[in-house]
């Protein structure tokens, strides 16, 4: 059963089409990933799917329901950017995160910081980027969700935070969860995703599994993409 | 992380990966392979993958699961042994290959791989 699903899903800012008429069903227990170069509409889909933005038609459901307050409940969000109150602490976050979601664990939350040599007492404000990327998957992946949105989880960070990030992303695997990732940086992230879902100018061009990419083509998704699509 | 060839599926390079550990007897017949997750986050790759490299190695027999106990690399000697050949095939097939293109005979191919495994032992 599909826990993501979008039909003729259309988003037009004025008269720029930004998603234009998508089909999309992805099913649980899959890490996916939403690739394609800036501006071909992965954010925009993320937002809908997130209710941050309403469709101009066409519909998006999350396990079978419009974005809304339900659905909130079983979807983790990293957003594409720095989202998380700057004045706190790691302490205050995890108790910021455990009372907004019910389905947040504190337990795993707690368990991922210990690998990580920071204390709970520094201040956002304080940390890299890199670090507070870091804090921010945490958060994200703490929680027991359905869904797992991921925007550009890996961007601008070093090869060791974003090794730390996709490791991270491994194992919290769950049979049970969609873990959706949008990135325009396919080569970093190809190894972990079972399917790759490739979008330009706001269309799905490709909706298919890494590994038949990979023994059809021999070619990397990565070097794939570059040639077949040129960008 | 494992450093993965391009153009190659993912999960034919961990099998080749976890027969290579069982042949150098890294992982020594009849003991337990690590978890399906513990492997991934190791090489850096999906579960569903490595999941799907374990299950052809245990249709080839190589691996054996237990349903509560985990997997575990065969203790049967004539499995193991046919691993090992087909690891070493592969090798000197290659071999065989270049030494034929420089237009050597059976006779002088196997001179040269005896006089060079001496050599090496010494």
């Amino acid at each position: 059963m599909s826990v993501f699903e979008c039909r003729a899903l259309t988003k037009k800012y004025g008269s720029c089409c930004a998603v234009d008429g998508i089909d999309l069903s992805v099913e649980k227990g899959r890490i996916v990933g939403l690739l394609g170069p800036n501006g071909s509409g992965k954010t925009t889909i993320i937002k809908m799917a997130n209710g941050l933005l309403q469709p101009t038609s066409g519909e998006i459901l999350i396990d079978g329901m419009k974005p809304g307050k339900e659905t909130k409940k079983c979807v983790a969000y990293l957003p594409d950017r720095e989202f998380l109150p700057e004045y706190m602490n790691v302490k205050q976050l995890l108790r910021f995160y455990a009372d907004f979601f019910e389905d947040f664990d504190m337990d795993r939350a707690e368990e991922m910081l210990e690998n990580l040599d920071f204390s709970k007492s520094m201040y956002l404000k304080k940390m890299s980027k890199g670090m507070k990327e870091k804090i921010q998957l945490i958060l994200t992946m703490s929680r027991r969700a359905k869904v797992y949105f991921l925007d550009e989880p890996i961007a601008g960070v070093d090869p060791a935070a974003r090794d730390y990030i996709l490791r991270t992303i491994i194992n919290n695997y769950d049979p049970e969860a969609l873990v959706l990732i949008s990135t325009h940086l396919i080569s970093d992230v190809e190894s972990v995703l079972d399917d790759v879902i490739f979008i330009q100018e706001g269309k799905i061009l490709l909706h298919k599994s890494a590994e038949e990419i990979r023994e059809e083509s021999g070619k990397s998704v990565d070097g794939y993409f570059r040639e077949v699509f040129r960008c | 992380m494992w450093p993965f060839k391009e153009g190659t599926p993912i999960y034919l390079q961990i099998i080749e990966e976890i027969k290579t550990r069982i042949v150098r007897g890294e992982y020594e017949a009849g003991s337990q392979v690590p978890p399906v997750r513990e492997l991934a986050i190791e090489a850096g790759v999906n579960p569903n993958t490595v999941q799907r490299a374990f299950a052809q190695l245990e249709s080839e027999g190589i691996l054996k699961s237990d349903r509560t106990r985990g997997r575990f690399v065969t203790d049967e000697k004539s499995v193991l042994g046919e691993l090992r050949k087909t690891m070493s095939s592969r090798f000197v097939t290659g071999m065989i290959k270049g030494m034929k293109e420089l237009g050597m005979s059976d006779d002088e191919i196997i001179e040269a791989v005896s006089r060079q495994v001496k050599e090496e032992s010494k």
